[in-house]
């Protein structure tokens, strides 16, 4: 097994006299897509969050490609190739998608401390902005204010902030949430394609999407992990039937 | 695209001409009044706008700015004072207080947000105010004269009313064309995007802090600016004129133009300062009238007087 690209050791977070997350270890092999599946309340984001950065955990490590990263920002984090997207949708209201997606190439290319060039008028960074909203099929909105885009747009937007960091390791917090039936399938297409080029971390309620995408799958239930493995593995992992597929053994069947 | 000539660039582009042909009014009809007046109203209009830019595109709600305009103003009262009349030391040194007032205020109330930031502003304008009061060689409570206005080797008069207002104007539109190149620059757009949305901005890799600590320092630089220009102006500094209301008047002004409009806040001032000219006319209870006039601005017109014009546009 290759050296892992992200390694989570006994992980610890508390929220007054709740465990969001218990303990928890988690490896992510480069170029696989892990998928983190479990109930509401399961610590999912908790877990995405001190991943990133915007959240400290009480005890544990993270290291991300060889790297402690337990103690940096999430800035820094950002710096060296961790992205998120956000459950709940989290971009720039007042810009356009193109300034949404350009000021994440501009985060990568040097300090910020220009006071003077036109920034929008930088073709280097416009021109990264385009290609990252043509490759999840805004190229033709670039120019729309994201307060005028539609949900399934604006989650396809987050995505593309993403990729314009160039990241090693994508972290995507439930990009399903709230897309209709045509744009979820539109989503995983996109999905499947960009894990041909990065490691993806996906937390999705989606079942179907999960199991059609992910490569490895770690279930969550109350802050630790219960189970770990391929797609099979889980759908046939008695534990997980019981502590959480249960309602959702129609959906895990077919998918 | 809109197009060039909308009615909020109709307005800016009269606006900016008036200002420039003023002097020459003036001079024709002998009324020097209204040259004395507007060179108060350029210099608060430069305060203004420098407040505008942490205010309206970084989103920090600086409730001190009158500091600067204080710090600026002593620190060409007190160099005056102490023999050296030189502008080309007076004015370095009032920006260079003003800068480095900002760079620590900054660095401690940046830590807080919204409400608290808006208190820890304030509380340190305020101590910047009690320590003016308390410097008893330089007046004190009083305040302190300017009995020579600063010099610039011959190069311009600063006695000279239509030299001096000039000067000021200079000053105004220097300072809108330099946070107009900051608002669109890569610096700008990344101040614009915290106050839009912090955490994001933090996870795609920018330190949200340290773009905001450089805003709020360039913002105070410009004010000592403006500071250096009122107090050769009234010849006079006093801490009264960094006591909180004054600082309350900026953020009206700012609002009344238009948050985050580049020349909203030269509108704002020109029109917050005449009303209170006009109304103080008729009486002394002027406050009564500006502030409902306030109140129905924010209500009912939250982009300030550009956002009102901007809607005939659309309209």
């Amino acid at each position: 097994m290759a050296d892992p690209l992200l390694r989570v050791e006994n992980l610890v977070r508390r929220f007054g006299g709740i465990l969001a997350t218990d303990n928890l270890s988690l490896d992510v092999i480069p170029g696989e897509l892990h998928a983190i599946i479990g109930p509401n309340g399961a610590g999912k984001t908790t877990l995405i969050s001190q991943l990133t950065g915007q959240l400290m955990p009480n005890s544990g490590t993270i290291h991300f490609g060889g790297r402690d990263v337990t103690a940096l920002p999430s800035y820094r984090r950002s710096r060296l190739g961790l992205a998120r997207s956000f459950q709940i949708t989290s971009l720039l209201p007042d810009f356009t998608a193109a300034d949404n997606v350009a000021l994440a190439a501009q985060a990568h290319d040097g300090h910020s401390f220009r006071f003077w060039g036109n920034a929008r008028k930088e073709k280097p960074l416009r021109d990264a902005a385009q290609a990252a909203l043509t490759r999840v099929g805004l190229g033709a909105r670039a120019d729309v204010p994201v307060s005028e885009l539609s949900h399934g747009e604006q989650r396809e937007l987050e995505l593309a902030v993403a990729l314009a960091t160039k990241p090693q390791l994508l972290l995507l917090d439930e990009p399903m949430a709230g897309l209709g039936v045509t744009e979820s399938a539109r989503m995983v297409a996109l999905l499947k394609e960009l894990r041909k080029e990065v490691t993806i971390v996906l937390v999705e309620h989606d079942m179907e999407a999960v199991f059609a995408l992910a490569d490895r799958i770690t279930v969550l239930v109350y802050g630790r992990v219960i189970a770990s493995g391929d797609p099979d593995a889980i759908r046939h992992n008695d534990e997980v039937k019981r502590a959480y597929l249960g309602d959702q053994h129609v959906v895990v069947a077919h998918g | 695209m809109k197009s060039q000539f909308n009615t909020s660039n109709v307005v800016v582009a009269l606006v900016a001409a008036g200002l420039v042909v003023l002097p020459l009014y003036s001079q024709l009809t002998g009324n020097i009044f209204i040259l004395t007046l507007f060179t108060r109203i350029i210099i608060f209009a430069l305060a203004a706008a420098s407040l505008n830019l942490i205010m309206g595109y970084g989103g920090m709600m600086s409730f001190g700015h009158a500091a600067y305009l204080g710090i600026g103003g002593y620190a060409v009262g007190i160099l005056a004072f102490e023999g050296i009349g030189s502008g080309f030391i007076q004015w370095p040194v009032a920006l260079a207080v003003s800068a480095l007032y900002a760079l620590v205020i900054g660095a401690l109330s940046l830590r807080t947000r919204g409400v608290y930031f808006i208190m820890i502003t304030l509380a340190f304008a305020q101590m910047a105010y009690y320590i003016a009061s308390g410097m008893s060689r330089y007046g004190g409570d009083d305040g302190l004269t300017i009995y020579k206005r600063s010099t610039f080797g011959g190069l311009i008069d600063l006695s000279n009313r239509v030299q001096f207002y000039y000067l000021c104007l200079a000053c105004l539109f220097g300072g809108i064309y330099l946070i107009w190149r900051i608002i669109n620059s890569r610096f700008g757009l990344v101040v614009q995007g915290v106050r839009s949305n912090e955490q994001r901005m933090q996870a795609i890799g920018f330190h949200a802090n340290r773009y905001r600590l450089v805003c709020f320092v360039i913002s105070g630089t410009i004010c000592g600016l403006a500071g250096a220009l009122l107090a050769n102006n009234t010849d006079f500094v006093s801490p009264a004129g960094m006591y909180w209301t004054r600082s309350g008047e900026l953020m009206v002004m700012v609002v009344f133009g238009g948050m985050g409009s580049l020349f909203g806040p030269v509108i704002g001032t020109i029109f917050f300062l005449l009303l209170e000219e006009l109304l103080s006319q008729f009486t002394e209870y002027w406050a009564l009238i500006m502030g409902p006039l306030l109140l129905l601005i924010v209500l009912f017109a939250r982009g300030g007087i550009m956002g009102l014009l901007g809607r005939f546009n659309r309209g």
